[in-house]
């Protein structure tokens, strides 16, 4: 790791200002950044920490649904949203272990954007409200595609507002050495409709099923996907899976999914 | 009912003290007075000619105080093959030298060309990204069909065709065997891959080279398994350090399984460059230096046959093997494919007639060497796969093909067509106790169950046997060895009577100064608490040769009851002086000696008293003090053998494979901790499913590593394996050491891989996905998919 700068701000406008400094890198739970400096492939000037600031720390109910701060471990969600966004709270008491879910953060997670990570699913799934020092971005604008999302220089994520579904569940495949999702799926069935969000799987990051989401909607059961299928093309294939492999994943966890629900 | 910490008993393990409240003292630990700090520079590339390394940029950095490259160890010797291997055809084995830091070329990814020492651990590291080296590329040799295939292509310049031997086991019986198949009734081949598997001990490699300018002496601390092995090689082939002025010092450290057994390259850097600076110097490797350079393991690929009657019969078995042994042969690459796996190829089995061919080729991949089990693991998973797969082709029973070919128990010693004489072993008992243990009958009833949730249930068995206990010095010679295997003791009673017993063994993980303390306690009739163990610091212990081949407690505890032996004798002599009684009427029972026939006694302490106080001896004839030395070299191998039976089920939707039970019912000769034991097998056959479902050393076709850390290499984690029912009870007493033992320590890694995937073949077998025949390791959730959509 090499020499850097380290802030703690106090507020949102003290860790805007503290970004716009040369050099300056956001830090939340540091689960991916800090490795990358210890392997010195990451040689931030100044990290800012954004876990010192009240207003992005928590879970409670609001307009949207449930308000997560940005800052809020994944420990946290788990335990708090349990009563009010059960899947949610499944989802992120299954990232990592311990000692991550106590330090990672879901806005480091939502602004990393990792193809395998969970929280972008439940994000996506869920419709939700990406709330950042600067304004609001709906969840099917904010990603697009590995490691990339709609954040600018000097954003950074303040809350995470996402509606509560009549019902949801989360259905994760480990990949068996980082277990990160070598695929996995978010239901999540609204009044309006059924969405259906895929992490893990794809060559373009976390993506919504449309035909699955249509044919859900009209009818919220398993069977409803029998004759589907999803294009392994834009599938990931690697050590742990080819491309064929990570398609059919996707079909019966979506499956697995709505039965959970 | 064994005393709670003689033979027998299950005493809680004395070091765990320290391990479990972090006072363990690990090579990382120790912090020398003016210590400086080196850092390796090693290749990005897998093969490249180095034109040329430019430090001066580096070497003007802060705080550095040493950059080394290969140039600076040219004139040194290399780091040998412990073992002489010739080929069938009686070419010599080819030897490249292994430099202390690689000349001229670069072979694997992970080969270290320079190493920088500095004040501190950044500035060694600032200093040697700025190393200048101008390599040019040449094309990677990964794959060893490819690296035989070509001629123009080397690894090493002058070795044609990557090939370092092609070895036939027994050449002789080739023609013999190969008739047999040409006649026999049936033939099953299997052509199979047995992993390459990181051995990633807890606690990465770490070295410190400590010289003392005053005495000229240096002292080497160092992850090792063998400090005396290290400090031989240092001395007699690399570095040329008098064995006099060089001590090794292996403390606590956090497991071996083979990789710690070599001297490495880096042991000589830190040493050299501590003369060089005056300064003692510390290297630790960072977990993706482990990947890259530790010692791997396994990595064969196999077609192996097995002819049979059509009842089942087995007639005659043959291989033909590629092993990998990297870009330079590590200390015992080459008997480790070889005489460790060659030999045991008849397996628990009455095939009458084996014949065994292995080339060992060159590649540019980290070197390849002895991982827990050491060619055992790679035979019984060709055999135990292979039997699986003709009782498959002959509709034969999984149990009954095993049970009609097993060694009767009436029929030891037996010669095996391979050149082992199993000394003793009843593996119809293991077989029974696994059945009734394993409840192999309930099996249906569990299955429907798996099948009610949508699971397909599958049982694999696995009858095994090996050799270890490593190993008699006459054999190991006649078969190639370069070192003798013999180990030693020192008993050092103590004028109080406590005791400490050096050992050439070396304890990083098995508990040794817990047992060898019951078994000297045992022996002397006196409390283990009253006996310490010194091991792995060669300017205390004898020289021995250190722990791995399962061979501690059946060799250097040997050593140690034959010390223990002498001290008896010695007593005998000093009670009867003290008695004043003939030394022929001197008996030794429960801690003291008596003169028989009478109440007249001293106790071990009294004795032990008296050997240093001696105000009255006769010393023409008795010399005072008590402590004994002894080496032991045993007259064969030893052979444990157990069977295994593995429950899986399997997702057919996913791939996915749990491990629903597993079964072990094993004879390790007379046990002397029984949980000692049950963790070695636990330990074992975890490491064993790590190996059938998780664990993947995969390089790319340039030679990069592409599971180099934990986020693509997978570990097994608790979740990963069942709980153990693990039986010990079923013992064939070795009949050639003083305490019956076996050894346990590989057991598990060896027996349980081909348990773990016959289940899987089983489940898909049964579920009717009945073109499964059969599945490469690691068995992972996509080649199980693969192989039933395939």
């Amino acid at each position: 790791m090499y020499n850097f700068e380290f802030v703690k701000p106090a507020s949102i406008a003290e860790a805007t200002a503290a970004l716009e400094s040369d050099g300056a890198q956001a830090l939340s739970g540091g689960q991916t950044l800090l490795p990358t400096m210890k392997q010195r492939l990451a040689a931030p000037d100044v990290l800012v920490s954004l876990t010192g600031i009240a207003e992005m720390q928590g879970v409670c109910l609001g307009d949207v649904g449930l308000h997560i701060g940005a800052a809020t471990p994944h420990a946290v969600v788990a335990r708090e949203a349990a009563a009010h966004y059960p899947a949610l709270a499944k989802l992120a008491g299954g990232i990592g272990d311990p000692a991550v879910r106590n330090r990672g953060t879901i806005g480091g997670s939502v602004a990393n954007n990792d193809p395998a990570a969970c929280y972008p699913s439940a994000v996506l799934a869920s419709g939700a409200t990406v709330v950042t020092n600067r304004r609001r971005i709906a969840a099917d604008d904010y990603f697009q595609g590995l490691f990339t999302t709609a954040l600018e220089e000097g954003e950074f994520i303040t809350q995470v507002l996402f509606p509560i579904p009549q019902k949801a569940a989360y259905v994760k495949f480990n990949q068996p050495a980082s277990r990160f999702a070598l695929a996995a799926v978010f239901v999540a069935k609204f009044a309006d409709g059924v969405r259906v969000a895929v992490t893990g799987a794809s060559n373009g990051g976390v993506f919504r099923w449309a035909e699955a989401e249509a044919a859900l909607s009209a009818n919220f059961s398993a069977d409803a996907l029998a004759g589907l299928s999803v294009d392994a093309d834009d599938m990931i294939s690697d050590l742990h899976g080819t491309a064929a492999y990570r398609a059919n994943l996707v079909k019966v966890l979506t499956g697995r999914a709505v039965s959970a629900a | 009912m064994p005393k709670d910490d003689g033979i027998g008993a299950s005493t809680k393990r004395r070091e765990d003290i320290r391990f479990l409240t972090g006072k363990g003292r690990y090579t990382a630990d120790i912090n020398l007075r003016d210590q400086a700090i080196a850092v390796f520079v090693r290749s990005e590339v897998a093969h490249g000619r180095i034109n040329s390394i430019d430090t001066a940029a580096a070497a003007a950095m802060p705080g550095v105080l040493a950059i080394m490259t290969g140039a600076d160890f040219a004139s040194v010797g290399g780091n040998p093959a412990g073992w002489y291997v010739a080929s069938r055809d009686g070419a010599t084995m080819k030897e490249p030298k292994r430099p202390v830091l690689a000349h001229g070329k670069v072979r694997h990814v992970g080969d270290a060309y320079a190493v920088v020492v500095a004040e501190t651990l950044e500035q060694a590291k600032d200093a040697a990204a700025a190393i200048e080296a101008d390599i040019t590329e040449l094309p990677a040799i990964v794959n060893m069909a490819d690296a035989v295939a070509n001629a123009d292509n080397r690894v090493h310049d002058e070795i044609e065709n990557n090939v370092c031997f092609d070895w036939g086991w027994i050449e002789d019986n080739r023609a013999a065997v190969d008739a047999a198949f040409a006649s026999a009734p049936h033939v099953t081949t299997l052509e199979l891959v047995n992993n390459r598997l990181v051995p990633n001990a807890m606690e990465p490699r770490a070295s410190i080279g400590d010289y003392d300018p005053g005495t000229q002496d240096y002292k080497l601390y160092t992850t090792s398994q063998n400090p005396h092995l290290t400090r031989l090689l240092i001395a007699a082939f690399v570095l040329g350090i008098p064995e006099n002025k060089l001590t090794v010092i292996a403390p606590d450290v956090g497991g071996g399984f083979g990789s710690k057994i070599y001297h490495y390259g880096e042991e000589a850097a830190v040493l050299a460059a501590s003369k060089a600076l005056n300064r003692p110097v510390k290297w630790v490797a960072e977990r993706s230096e482990s990947f890259l350079s530790d010692a791997h393991g396994r990595d064969h690929v196999t077609k192996i046959q097995l002819a049979l009657e059509k009842d089942g019969t087995f007639l005659a078995l043959r291989t033909e093997t590629m092993a990998n042994v990297g870009a330079y042969l590590s200390n015992f690459a080459t008997v480790t494919p070889t005489f460790l796996h060659g030999t045991l190829m008849a397996g628990p089995y009455k095939t009458p007639l084996v014949y065994v061919n292995v080339k060992a080729v060159f590649t540019n991949t980290a070197p390849v060497d002895a991982y827990r089990g050491a060619g055992r693991p790679e035979a019984t998973f060709s055999i135990e796969r292979v039997v699986d797969m003709a009782a498959d082709e002959l509709e034969i029973d999984k149990v009954e093909i095993r049970r009609k070919n097993l060694i009767g128990a009436d029929q030891f010693p037996y010669t095996t067509p391979v050149g082992l004489v199993y000394d003793i072993g009843n593996y119809q008992a293991t077989l029974d106790k696994l059945i009734e243990l394993g409840d192999l009958a309930g099996f249906e009833k569990r299955a429907s169950e798996s099948k009610a949730r949508g699971k397909l249930r599958g049982l694999g068995l696995s009858t095994w046997i090996e050799a270890c206990g490593i190993a008699p010095s006459a054999l190991v010679g006649a078969l190639g060895a370069r070192v003798g295997l013999f180990d030693a003791a020192t008993v050092r009673v103590n004028a109080t009577g406590s005791i400490s017993v050096m050992t050439g063994a070396h304890s990083h993980g098995q508990g040794h100064e817990t047992v060898f303390a019951q078994v000297v306690a045992e022996r002397l009739g006196i409390p283990a608490t009253s006996i310490d163990i010194v091991h792995g610091d060669t300017s205390k212990i004898p020289f021995g040769m250190g722990s791995y081949g399962s061979r501690s407690l059946a060799v250097a505890g040997s050593a140690m009851v034959k010390a223990v032996d002498k001290i008896i004798a010695k007593g005998k002599k000093i009670a009867a002086h003290m008695l004043e009684a003939s030394e022929n009427d001197i008996v030794f029972e429960d801690g003291k000696f008596s003169v028989t026939g009478t109440d007249k006694a001293k106790t071990f302490g009294e004795i032990a008293f008296s050997a240093y106080v001696p105000h009255n001896y006769p010393l023409e004839t008795l010399e005072p003090g008590l402590e004994e030395s002894a080496f032991y070299d045993p007259a064969n191998f030893t052979y444990p053998a157990g069977a295994y039976a593995c429950e899986v089920e399997v997702d057919a939707e996913t791939g996915q494979v749990t491990v629903a039970s597993f079964t072990c019912a094993d004879d390790f000769g007379n046990v002397m901790n029984p949980m000692i034991v049950e963790g070695q097998v636990h330990g074992g056959v975890g490491q064993g499913i790590g190996q059938a479902l998780l664990e993947n050393t995969s390089y790319d076709e340039n030679g990069q590593l592409l599971t180099a850390s934990y986020m693509d290499y997978a570990m097994p984690r608790t979740t990963d394996v069942p709980f153990y029912t693990v039986d010990h009870s079923c013992v064939t007493a070795c009949t050639h050491n003083p305490l019956g033992v076996k050894g346990c320590g590989e057991a598990g890694a060896i027996g349980s891989p081909p348990a773990v995937v016959n289940a899987v073949v089983d489940a898909l077998q049964r579920g009717g996905y009945t073109h499964v025949k059969h599945i490469d390791m690691p068995v992972s959730p996509s080649r199980v998919w693969s192989a039933i959509n395939g």
